[in-house]
């Protein structure tokens, strides 16, 4: 007999808020582990002092830099937006559809505004 | 490990298209998927254009239509036709849910059906169960007890102790949740999956049963409980209405409570 083959899945399923929200906490969390390493040369720089706290600005202050460092931003507000949905989940509360759907959006939405904050806050904005 | 792409003898490929009646004016695109064990070919989708004039309302009517008068060879599994026996669940536009609840009306523009995904294909919309079944022997789905029975009478609960069991007892083990799970989908070697853990928790919780330690402890395993990653998929799609990604927050709960007793 032939082999089996296997029903389309991820080629086929409609994603829900909840997928969708559920893979970016992972590829948030993996950022922010990549983040960690910069913060440590971040303390390096400083502890060395001088030139090479002079190439760490430098560095984090270019275009692509800041690009970087609002990307880390919007990773550390989703992945603490979305934990605390986790937190809650684990302490048995928020399972309903309404309930959950609901949870997501507030993520969605907090993750936004509270980045919009840290970013108007750091440029002096507010 | 998460295979993301099709294997080579699953793609599928364009199949063919059959036109609508002449002189239909009601009409309905649906795409299905389609696998013959008896040729060599890939899977493919076939076209079928339906007089929407003389179909009924569900998509399981549809199916039985063009089976009926188009297509003598589309195979898929159905029964009751209203939503208790759990044969005719597939992917329907994008989600898992039973065909014969499913109403055409609820669905926009084209009819996508596949069969559930991520499962072994045995012909067209039929997928194939085994392996869920057999996940859902090994949580041994019956009343274990050590104290014998009362005489004359059955085992007695309380109203409040029934209660419990609503939201659990319901499930027809369609596979809906569980092949809508993307943990299941890479891991159901050894995770049990969504239909399954809520079938283990409906057991834990009865208050006849007298095997919850035995239980709990079968469930204590970073594989068979704890691949749920909350994706809510489960939940998302049950066309019973019913919660399995909350079943399995409670037995998660009682794993941690019986830790601190």
């Amino acid at each position: 007999m032939r082999e089996r083959p296997l029903s389309p899945h991820l080629q086929v399923y409609r994603w829900p808020l909840s997928m969708a929200l559920s893979i970016l906490h992972r590829a948030s969390g993996v950022a922010l582990s990549v983040g960690a390493i910069v913060l440590v040369w971040w303390l390096m720089a400083v502890a060395a002092g001088g030139d090479q706290y002079q190439r760490f600005v430098d560095c984090v202050g270019s275009p692509l830099g800041k690009l970087a460092l609002f990307g880390w931003t919007l990773a550390m507000m989703f992945h603490l937006m979305s934990g605390i949905r986790h937190l809650l989940w684990d302490m048995g509360w928020g399972f309903e559809r309404e309930r959950s759907q609901a949870t997501g959006w507030i993520v969605v939405i907090g993750t936004v505004v509270l980045t919009a904050l840290v970013w108007l806050l750091a440029r002096g904005g507010l | 490990m998460a295979e993301f792409s099709l294997p080579k003898n699953s793609r599928i490929t364009q199949g063919k298209t059959w036109r609508a009646p002449a002189g239909a004016t009601n009409v309905r695109t649906f795409k299905v998927y389609r696998w013959d064990p008896d040729t060599d070919a890939n899977p493919r989708t076939d076209v079928y254009e339906i007089d929407m004039d003389t179909c009924g309302p569900m998509v399981l009517d549809a199916l039985i239509k063009i089976k009926n008068e188009i297509d003598p060879t589309l195979t898929f599994r159905r029964s009751c036709r209203e939503g208790i026996c759990g044969s005719c669940s597939m992917n329907i536009d994008g989600r898992n849910t039973l065909a014969c609840t499913k109403a055409l009306e609820e669905i926009k523009g084209e009819v996508k059906i596949y069969p559930l995904p991520h499962m072994p294909v045995v012909k067209d919309l039929v997928p194939d169960l085994t392996h869920f079944y057999a996940q859902y022997a090994s949580i041994q789905p019956w009343l274990k007890t050590e104290t014998p029975a009362p005489s004359g009478r059955e085992r007695l609960q309380s109203p409040e102790d029934r209660k419990k069991l609503d939201g659990l007892y319901e499930c027809i083990l369609c596979a809906s949740c569980s092949t809508a799970c993307p943990s299941y989908w890479w891991n159901s070697d050894r995770y049990l999956g969504p239909a399954v853990l809520l079938q283990a928790y409906r057991w834990i919780v009865d208050s006849r049963d007298e095997a919850t330690g035995e239980r709990l402890d079968q469930l204590e395993d970073p594989f068979r409980l704890y691949r749920c990653h909350t994706i809510m998929n489960c939940t998302n799609t049950c066309p019973k209405g019913l919660n399995p990604a909350e079943a399995i927050g409670e037995i998660k709960q009682l794993l941690v409570e019986r830790q601190g007793a």
